[in-house]
C-alpha cells in the first residue's frame, strides 16, 4: 500500500501507526530498538571469544601493533602447537573427559533418582529432608571444604583399616573421589541438579505413574519406564550444565586429585593445566627460553591459544546440542511455580 | 488414590448411625491394606532418597557441624584430629577481626557491590529474556548466543580474560565515560564507573538467570495477553499488569540465586582471604581460623539473604487468607 493511496486524512494516523505501532504489532522504532538492543549484547557476549580467537593468531609483531587490533596480519598457526605441546593436550583432554563424563552420569542418574522420590512419594520426614536439601544449597561451600578434605584423607582410609581391614586410599589421581561424591548425591551443585529433576517430575501427571501401576508395573519399573522418558528435557540441561560445571571446576578437582598428583602420574583436568600454564609452558621450552630470550618467552597470543583450546571441546559439544538444549530450556521446569 | 481412599472410608465412618461400633464397621482386610499400602509408599520414597541421605549425612550434615565445633577450639590435625579448649570460647572469632585488619572494609565494599549488581543482573536478564521470549527474527541463533556464558562464563577461562582487559566495556575506557560523569561528586561516580567497568563481568554472570526468567515466561498462557489486548492495554501496561506480578515468585528465586552464586563463586575476594587464610603455610592462623572466617562469612550471607527474601516476598493477599479461614471454619 503507497502513501499516495491513502487520502490526506488518515494520512498522519498511518505514519503514527508505522512508526509507533498499534496494538497487534511493533512500530518501526520499537523494532530498532529492539534489535539494536539484542544486536548489542550478543556482541557483549561474543566479545571475549571473538578478541580470544583473534589474538590467538597474532604473532609478536600483531601483539605490539596498535593498528592490528582485531585481524592479524599473518596467521599464526605456531601458537597452537606450542601450547598443545605445553598442556600436553591430547592427554589432558581424554583424562579430563574421563573426569567429566564419569561425574556428570553419576550426578544426573542418582539426581533425578532423588528427584523422583521428592516429587512422587510422600512419606514422614520429607519436610526436614528437603529443608536440609535447601540448606545444602545455600551453604557456602567452602564452610565444609575441610572436614571433607580431612574425611577422605584420614577418615575413611582409617575406617577401613580399622573395620574392614583393607588398605584403601581415596585420593590418589583417580577418578573415585568423583564418583563416590556424584553417587550419593554430593557432586558439584548437586542440590540444583536435584531440584530441577523434583519440580519436573513434580509435573508429570501422577495419573500416568497410577495407570502403569494398575497396568502391573512396580514402582522402580514405573520409574524406568515412565518417569525417565518423561524427563527427557530435564535430562538434557542437567547433563550439560553438569558436564560444563565439572569441566569449568578448579578449586574442587585440585582437592580431589591431591596436591601431589601431575599429569604423568594420575588424572588431570584443562582447566588445572591452563592454571598453571606459565610454569608448564617454561618446563617444556626452558633450553630455547635460556638460550634465545626474546624468540621464545611466554606471550598472550600463546596463552589465548591455550584458553581457546582449553575450551574448545565445551563450544563443539554445546554446538552440537544447542538446538536440543534450547528447546529443553522450553519445556524442562527449572522454576517450578 | 491412598487418599481417596481414606476419604471414602472417612465418610463411611461419619454416615454410619452406630457411634460405637464404628471401628469394625471397616472390614479388617480393607483397613489392613490402607495402611500397607501407605507403608510401602514410605519404604519407597526412603529407597529413592536412600544415596542421597547417606551422602548428605557423611558430607554435609557431619561435616557441617564438625566445622562449627570446630571453629570454637584449637585444632591440631596429627593423626585425626585433636582439638584443644581455648582461654574463651569465642577466641578464633575475635582474633579473625583482630588479625585481618582491613576486614571491615572488604566486607563493606564486597556487600555493596553486590547489593549494587543485584538489581542489575535481575533487570538485564529479565528483559533479555522478554527480548528472547517475543516474536523476533532469528531466535534461536541469538538463543545460542545468549546461552554462550553459561557454557564458559566460570573457571579460569573468565580470570584469563579479565587480566586481559576484556571484562571492559572498550568505548568506556578511553575517558569518554569519566567526562560525562565530571559534573558527579566522587562518591557516587565512583560506583558508577567501577559498574561500567565490569559492566560485561555481570551480564556474562547472568546465563542461568535469564535461562531461569525465560523458562518461566514460557509458562505464561498467551490467552492472558490476547485478552489484555482485546481490552486495549499497550505493551507497557501489559508488562506491569500481567508480565511482572507473574514472574514476581521467579524475581526472588532468581534473586536468592544470584546471591548465593556471587557469594560461593570463587573469585570473589572474601573467599580468597578464607582460602589464603585456611590453606597457606606456615599454619600460623590454622584450619579453626578460616572456619571461624566462614562462618562469619556465612552469617552475613544469611543477613542479606533474609533482607532479599523479605524485601521480595508475596505479600499476603487479606481475602485470600479470610477465605482460607472460612474454609476451615467450615
Amino acid at each position: 500500500m503507497k502513501i499516495r493511496d491513502i487520502p490526506k486524512e488518515a494520512r498522519k494516523d498511518y505514519l503514527k501507526k508505522v512508526f509507533f505501532g498499534s496494538n497487534d504489532r511493533r512500530g518501526v522504532i520499537m523494532t530498532f530498538v529492539v534489535y539494536l538492543l539484542l544486536i548489542t549484547i550478543a556482541f557483549i557476549y561474543l566479545y571475549p571469544v571473538l578478541y580470544m580467537f583473534s589474538r590467538s593468531l597474532m604473532d609478536k609483531k600483531d601483539l605490539l601493533d596498535a593498528s592490528a587490533k582485531w585481524i592479524p596480519s599473518t596467521i599464526t598457526v605456531s601458537n597452537y602447537t606450542s601450547a598443545i605441546a605445553t598442556m600436553d593436550y591430547w592427554n589432558s583432554l581424554l583424562k579430563n573427559l574421563a573426569i567429566a563424563l564419569s561425574s556428570t552420569i553419576c550426578q544426573v542418574f542418582v539426581c533425578s533418582w532423588v528427584g523422583y522420590g521428592f516429587a512422587r512419594y510422600n512419606f514422614p520426614g520429607k519436610f526436614l529432608w528437603m529443608g536440609i536439601l535447601i540448606l545444602s544449597f545455600l551453604l557456602p561451600p567452602q564452610t565444609t571444604a575441610v572436614p571433607n578434605f580431612l574425611l577422605f584423607n584420614n577418615d575413611i582410609p582409617l575406617f577401613f583399616k580399622n573395620v574392614l581391614g583393607m588398605d584403601m586410599t581415596i585420593i590418589d589421581g583417580t577418578i573415585k573421589p568423583f564418583v563416590i561424591t556424584a553417587i550419593l548425591g554430593q557432586g558439584l551443585k548437586s542440590c540444583l541438579c536435584i531440584l530441577i529433576f523434583y519440580n519436573f517430575h513434580r509435573q508429570v501427571p501422577q495419573s500416568l505413574i497410577e495407570a502403569s501401576e494398575i497396568d502391573g508395573a512396580g514402582h522402580i519399573k514405573a520409574y524406568f519406564q515412565i518417569a525417565v522418558p518423561l524427563s527427557m528435557a530435564a535430562i538434557v540441561v542437567v547433563t550439560l550444565f553438569s558436564f560444563v560445571w565439572y569441566w569449568n571446576e578448579v578449586d574442587i578437582v585440585r582437592t580431589y586429585l591431591g596436591s601431589s598428583n601431575t599429569r604423568n602420574t594420575g588424572l588431570t583436568t584443562l582447566m588445572l593445566e591452563l592454571n598453571k600454564f606459565e610454569d608448564s609452558y617454561n618446563a617444556v621450552y626452558a633450553t630455547h627460553a635460556q638460550s634465545t630470550t626474546s624468540t621464545n618467552k611466554l606471550n598472550d597470543a600463546i596463552k589465548m591459544a591455550g584458553t581457546m583450546l582449553s575450551i574448545a571441546p565445551l563450544m563443539v559439544m554445546y554446538f552440537f546440542l544447542q538446538k536440543q538444549f534450547v528447546e529443553s530450556v522450553d519445556k524442562a521446569g527449572i522454576t517450578g511455580e | 488414590m491412598a487418599t481417596k481412599e481414606i476419604q471414602q472410608s472417612k465418610q463411611e465412618i461419619a454416615t454410619t448411625p452406630k457411634k460405637p461400633n464404628r471401628r469394625e464397621k471397616i472390614p479388617h482386610e480393607n483397613r489392613h491394606r490402607i495402611t500397607k499400602r501407605k507403608m510401602r509408599e514410605w519404604m519407597y520414597g526412603y529407597i529413592f532418597l536412600a544415596p542421597w541421605i547417606i551422602g548428605v549425612m557423611i558430607f554435609f550434615v557431619v561435616s557441617m557441624f564438625k566445622s562449627l565445633y570446630w571453629s570454637f577450639y584449637n585444632v591440631e590435625v596429627f593423626n585425626g584430629v585433636n582439638t584443644y579448649p581455648l582461654a574463651h570460647w569465642y577466641d578464633n572469632y575475635v582474633s579473625v577481626f583482630t588479625l585481618e585488619t582491613d576486614l571491615p572494609t572488604t566486607l563493606g565494599s564486597f556487600t555493596i557491590s553486590l547489593i549494587l549488581q543485584l538489581p542489575i543482573i535481575i533487570a538485564f536478564s529479565l528483559i533479555i529474556a522478554m527480548l528472547l521470549n517475543s516474536k523476533i527474527r532469528c531466535r534461536s541463533l541469538f538463543r545460542m548466543i545468549f546461552f554462550l556464558p553459561v557454557i564458559i562464563a566460570t573457571g579460569p577461562v573468565m580470570s584469563m580474560l579479565t587480566a586481559q582487559g576484556v571484562g571492559t566495556v572498550p568505548m568506556m575506557s578511553d575517558g569518554s565515560l569519566s567526562s560525562l560523569l565530571g559534573g558527579l561528586p566522587a562518591f557516587l561516580s565512583e560506583p558508577i564507573t567501577e559498574l561500567f567497568n565490569s559492566l560485561i563481568l555481570i551480564l556474562w554472570n547472568s546465563g542461568i538467570q535469564i535461562l531461569i526468567f525465560l523458562s518461566g515466561l514460557q509458562k505464561v498462557s498467551t490467552t492472558m495477553y490476547e485478552a489484555s489486548k482485546i481490552d486495549g492495554a499497550n505493551g507497557w501496561e501489559t508488562f506491569w499488569k500481567i508480565t511482572l506480578p507473574i514472574v514476581k515468585p521467579i524475581i526472588l528465586l532468581n534473586s536468592v540465586y544470584t546471591v548465593v552464586a556471587l557469594a560461593t563463586s570463587g573469585d570473589n575476594e572474601i573467599i580468597e582471604l578464607i582460602y589464603a587464610a585456611t590453606y597457606t603455610t606456615p599454619w600460623t592462623k590454622g584450619y579453626e581460623y578460616g572456619m571461624a572466617f566462614n562462618w562469619i562469612y556465612t552469617a552475613i550471607i544469611a543477613v542479606i539473604l533474609v533482607f532479599v527474601f523479605l524485601l521480595l516476598k508475596e505479600k499476603s493477599d487479606k481475602n485470600v487468607k479470610y477465605e482460607k479461614r472460612l474454609v476451615r471454619l467450615r
